[in-house]
């Protein structure tokens, strides 16, 4: 099958590998219908994720038809059309007992290497290091989904894939970063970075409720399609200061929650702080350019919450712990429990409360991943999300 | 082991070790003063050469200074110093009066350096291989939480013919009755080991202990324990295993059957049994299809689908 490896950094490439086969009784076979590229992926582009190898499948978001399954995979069958949720959870641990999903204990085979670099491992991603479990991900005609039983949610035909694709992680990834936020009546919600995340949090803000949700990033046609979709309020931190402009947005008191929606590999529009962070991460003293979490924490207002669902690898430096210590202020960050929205957010598609196709911007074939890659990662084309068809 | 921190080596290490801190921090603050100092103050290379030390030196402290064990990193200070003299020996060639008096001074303190560098690099590595003469029994604990009711764990364990599915250096266990058990390694080197071991003690539900028995080429013995995690969260298990190899080529294969790090080996072990009692399976990726296995973190595979599943 073909299937888009990474070769190194800046460097991904279409190539024929094997197919996949069943390696457990509870895994399955899907044929992919589409798939997309992640702003994740872009670090695994870039080569800030450790533990990549060369020839790794990658892609954590995809969906598509049965095509085989383990035999203890009792309430999938042949034909059935999936999206599949990008953290692999095993449905029985404690971790997924109590709806932790993205830190199931069981699914990450190389859970020794992680423990190495967090502490403990958390669960195992699709296409998405070594570190993490080094499974073959689905930027690919074929994968093999393991735990099937308990990951995939069936949807039927009614809804085109680009309405669904995205229950694998960016609609959930961004509904729970709001959720996190614990929004009340009256709450502003400022959400750093209007890429596809960032945007489906502003939209899940509005629906949790939020009075007003500020987005912050620096390329306008992403501010204006955020805009335009969810009606929120924009700031282009290269035109205002940041913090100022939010102190002044709420009379002096901050937003009630911040959403860093940017995480590792953030940019800061003053040259020479960026280049002391750009130049640490390219030594490797660091591996996150944290100025959006950064900024998100000291315009918090004073007892809010930080929500963190922009990634983050490793270590970072210049960490604001005295206003966070001092002011009361929450963090939270994770990976997405993804298996615990799916039920949620697909009904609320239905419904017609959400329709996360605004993010698209392209429409590319397998065969032309690479040059998706680029186009995302450069923001060529005012590219803002890249679904592929195989 | 903390007998083995303090120990002469290892202080010797460390001392080094602020000793290159101190010197490259000098050779490349003040290169020219230590251009002098060493006679060499006329030659155009050493005004790169100095300060290229000193990155050298600086590149020695850091494994010395923070290194559990830095004994055997003096060896790089070692190989370091085999460069200085060869330098040295030819800048003494050329010189003469007091820059060759001085050159000449410098050179005797660095070899005096070596000597001592050797020393202690030569008496760390003894002391490792001593240590692991003394202390021929392998040992190894992990301890892990599974989701699962105390007494089925316990049930699972009790049937050693369950242990290859987890224990990945087994390949069988067959009970024989009345507690005994045959157990096969799966080992280094092709070649398999056997012995019979028994059951030395049993207490349902929280406690198995078993020794081998007879001639063996490693005697052995392991217990594991269970508890109730509290909070309703299943079962704390804890495995202790010592190996004491006989002497000898077979006695030392099986002695690496436990690797280099055995308390991380055990655990792999333990991992694969919570995975198959919560999961129902060994947990299998791409870029490792064995399912969790120490070696396998070392050597991954590419993520890619299997040729042949």
């Amino acid at each position: 099958m073909k299937a888009t490896c990474w070769t190194g950094r800046n460097s991904v490439e279409v190539t024929e590998v094997p197919d996949p086969k069943i390696l457990n009784p509870r895994d399955a076979i899907v044929r992919i219908t589409s798939t997309a590229i992640c702003g994740s992926d872009l670090h695994l582009y870039d080569g800030y994720i450790p533990t990549m190898e060369k020839g790794d499948v990658l892609g954590h978001e995809f969906m598509g038809e049965i095509v085989e399954v383990g035999p203890e995979v009792t309430d999938l069958k042949v034909g059935d059309r999936v999206v599949v949720p990008f953290p692999i959870a095993c449905g029985h641990c404690w971790a997924c007992e109590h709806q932790l999903y993205s830190v199931c204990e069981n699914s990450n085979p190389n859970a020794g290497l992680a423990e190495k670099f967090m502490g403990h491992s958390p669960a195992g991603i699709f296409g998405y290091s070594h570190m993490l479990g080094g499974f073959a991900g689905g930027q690919a005609e074929y994968a093999r989904v393991p735990f099937a039983d308990v990951g995939p949610i069936r949807v039927d035909d009614d809804l085109p894939d680009e309405q669904v694709l995205f229950l694998s992680d960016i609609l959930p990834t961004g509904y729970m970063g709001a959720e996190m936020c614990d929004i009340k009546p009256g709450d502003v919600v400022a959400v750093w970075g209007a890429g596809p995340v960032g945007q489906l949090a502003v939209a899940s803000a509005y629906l949790l409720g939020a009075e007003r949700v500020i987005t912050i990033d620096r390329f306008p046609y992403r501010l204006d399609r955020v805009r335009e979709y969810t009606g929120s309020e924009t700031l282009d931190y290269e035109e205002v200061d940041v913090l100022d402009a939010l102190a002044d947005m709420t009379a002096g008191r901050g937003p009630d929650a911040c959403i860093d929606a940017v995480g590792m590999e953030a940019h800061h529009p003053t040259g020479p702080l960026h280049a002391y962070d750009r130049a640490k991460q390219a030594a490797r003293l660091e591996t996150e350019r944290p100025h959006a979490l950064r900024e998100a924490i000291l315009a918090c207002r004073n007892g809010g919450t930080i929500s963190v669902i922009g990634t983050y690898g490793g270590f970072l430096d210049k960490f604001p712990m005295g206003s966070l210590m001092n002011r009361s202020l929450t963090l939270r960050g994770a990976q997405c429990h993804v298996h615990r929205y799916l039920r949620l957010l697909l009904d609320r598609i239905r419904d017609g409360d959400i329709d996360p196709s605004f993010v698209i911007s392209h429409r590319l074939p397998l065969d032309q991943a690479p040059q998706g890659y680029e186009m995302f990662k450069h923001k060529e084309n005012e590219c803002n999300k890249v679904v592929l068809q195989p | 082991m903390n007998a083995h921190q303090e120990s002469t080596p290892h202080r010797l290490a460390r001392a080094l070790g602020w000793g290159s801190l101190a010197l490259g921090g000098l050779q490349l603050a003040a290169p020219d003063t230590v251009r002098k100092l060493a006679g060499v103050d006329d030659s155009r290379a050493s005004r790169t050469l100095v300060p290229m030390a000193g990155v050298r030196e600086l590149l020695h402290a850091g494994p010395l200074l923070v290194s559990r064990e830095p004994a055997p990193w003096v060896w790089t200070r070692v190989a370091g110093d085999v460069m200085d003299l060869a330098v040295l020996g030819r800048a003494l060639g050329s010189r003469s009066g007091g820059r060759g008096l001085r050159t000449g001074a410098v050179t005797a303190a660095v070899a005096a350096l070596t000597a001592l560098d050797v020393y202690t690099a030569a008496r760390g590595a003894g002391a490792t291989a001593h240590r692991r003469d003394e202390d021929n029994a392998l040992e190894a604990h992990a301890a892990i939480t599974i989701n699962r009711p105390r007494a089925q764990v316990y049930r699972f364990w009790h049937d050693f013919s369950n242990l290859p599915r987890f224990m990945d250096h087994l390949e069988s266990v067959e009970p024989r009755g009345q507690g005994r058990s045959h157990w096969r390694t799966r080992g280094p080197l092709k070649r398999t080991v056997e012995w019979d071991a028994d059951i030395v003690e049993d207490r349902p539900g929280k406690l198995i202990a078993w020794q081998s028995v007879g001639r063996t080429a490693v005697e052995n013995h392991g217990s594991v324990w269970f508890s109730d995690a509290p909070g309703g969260r299943g079962t704390e298990l804890r495995v202790h295993l010592a190996y004491e190899p006989r002497a000898g080529r077979l006695g030392t294969a099986v002695a690496k059957l436990l690797g280099e790090h055995p308390d991380q080996q055990v655990h792999d072990d333990l991992r694969r049994l919570k995975q198959v009692l919560e999961a129902g399976e060994v947990v299998r990726s791409e870029g490792s299809p064995e399912g969790t296995r120490a070696m396998r973190l070392l050597r991954q595979r590419p993520a890619q689908p299997l040729v042949s599943g």
